[in-house]
């Protein structure tokens, strides 16, 4: 009923960490050819990483300080409460930006070994509003080529990216959709969200 | 006969696109009809964890991925001349010629369609125009979501183009019985063979997700958009159904 385009979605977000390299550090400054070579050496060491043999358990800690590293966590985590952020207290929105972070790790980067054999190429970067798009096409074994977009903003004081968009299909907004129903869930009770998405994913 | 009877359905399938009231929120799905598409959605869970789940898992290791790979060949080569004529509704020319050239060379070189040397020579990527896209370009609106029963996610726009899509494959007129049964079988084993296949991914939406329903819904919206988007070469929508709408809004100013 869900064609394949959800598992390009789920795959576009894992294999889209190894690109994330690409986006990190001085972006702006990066042409496409560095872009490419560099995510193709990303790309190479993840694959050597796959091949090793790591438990899931090793690859899901691996992608998670990816995430910490290169992506906004903190904006990304504030606005898939949307509304209900204003509610949270600082102690709270820590706890819940933590929490955010290791279900994030753990949902896509399950995922991880479906990519081996994989490539992405880095296409350009193009200013959009107050930020930059980096788009670039993954290549998947048996499966024709798709388009994952990065959101890169250095409103935080750094480079990070603070969305991806795999085939018009937004991180950001489908984890908006994901935790606004698991806060209806719990009406609205913070605490207890933050609590069940430590186990998520 | 048959031609008023698609053109009068038509009409009224299109007529039928509800449009959003002036206070709906910008960036929220249009939903008035939640409840029975609920409903619907319940029974589609049900039927997958009951047959289609089994089904495609079943069909996926019963068969090799080679013998797979290629009955999902075969079933998009035949849905390229429906998508032709799409593309000439739609007066994209450069299309339909690339889509005619594709599956002159898939149906021949290609054995019929089992393989697929266009993309191998480096063919350009075929449409995939359907008549919810046409429909699209022809400026009818997006209407309301709705969830069909066993189909899934859809538009009332992309709906009424399924209906009309029975009609505009040409190869329902030429081919004669039971030979034109041969595409609709191998859709039907090619979307089984997608549910074993991608069986971790949809049933990590269907059965872990929160909210299944919603879940599904934004993921088949933000994707539709950005095919409509893509398709037809006009990078943006309308505003109202602009999928970036959301993502225009820059997270840092809050």
């Amino acid at each position: 009923m869900i064609n394949n385009l959800s598992r390009r979605y789920f795959i576009g977000v894992s294999a889209a960490f190894t690109g994330v390299f690409a986006t990190s550090g001085r972006v702006l400054a990066l042409t496409d050819q560095s872009a490419k070579n560099l995510v193709d050496r990303v790309v190479g060491d993840i694959n050597k990483v796959i091949a090793s043999g790591r438990s899931v358990g090793a690859m899901i800690q691996d992608f998670e300080r990816i995430f910490a590293r290169y992506a906004d966590v903190n904006i990304i985590a504030r606005s898939t409460l949307g509304a209900d952020s204003r509610r949270l207290s600082a102690a709270q929105m820590r706890a819940f930006t933590d929490a955010f972070r290791g279900y994030i790790a753990r949902k896509y980067g399950k995922r991880f070994n479906e990519f081996v054999g994989g490539k992405i190429e880095v296409k350009g970067v193009r200013e959009v509003k107050s930020w930059h798009e980096v788009e670039s096409t993954v290549y998947l074994r048996g499966e024709s080529p798709f388009q994952v977009l990065f959101l890169v903003s250095d409103r935080s004081g750094k480079d990070l990216f603070f969305d991806m968009v795999i085939e018009g299909v937004s991180l950001r907004l489908s984890e908006r959709t994901e935790i606004g129903a698991m806060l209806d869930r719990r009406r609205g009770d913070i605490d207890a969200l933050i609590q069940d998405l430590r186990s998520a994913g | 006969m048959t031609r008023l009877g698609v053109a009068l359905a038509l009409s009224v399938l299109v007529a039928a696109c509800a449009k959003p009231g002036p206070g709906h929120p910008p960036g929220e799905p249009f939903d008035p009809y939640e409840n029975t598409n609920r409903k619907i959605h319940e029974f589609n869970r049900s039927v997958d964890r009951a047959v289609i789940r089994p089904a495609g898992k079943g069909y996926s290791n019963f068969l090799p991925d080679d013998i797979e790979t290629l009955i999902g060949r075969f079933a998009f080569n035949l849905s390229l001349p429906g998508s032709i004529v799409n593309n000439i509704l739609q007066g994209n020319g450069k299309g339909a010629t690339e889509d005619t050239y594709r599956f002159v060379v898939n149906s021949t070189m290609g054995l019929g369609g089992f393989f697929d040397p266009a993309s191998e020579i480096g063919m350009p990527e075929a449409t995939n125009a359907d008549f919810g896209e046409t429909l699209y370009v022809w400026g009818v609106r997006e209407g309301a979501y709705v969830e069909l029963p066993l189909l899934g996610p859809s538009t009332e726009r992309a709906t009424a183009g399924k209906v009309v899509d029975i009609f505009t494959n040409p190869l329902t007129y030429v081919l004669e019985s039971p030979n034109n049964y041969y595409g609709t079988i191998a859709s039907v084993s090619s979307r089984l063979s997608d549910r074993g296949r991608y069986s971790e991914t949809i049933d990590s939406i269907l059965y872990q997700s929160a909210d299944s329903y919603s879940q599904a819904q934004s993921l088949y919206l933000q994707n539709r958009r950005f095919e409509l988007g893509n398709g037809s070469g006009a990078a943006y929508l309308d505003p109202y159904d602009d999928p970036y709408s959301d993502q225009g809004e820059d997270p840092y100013d809050q």
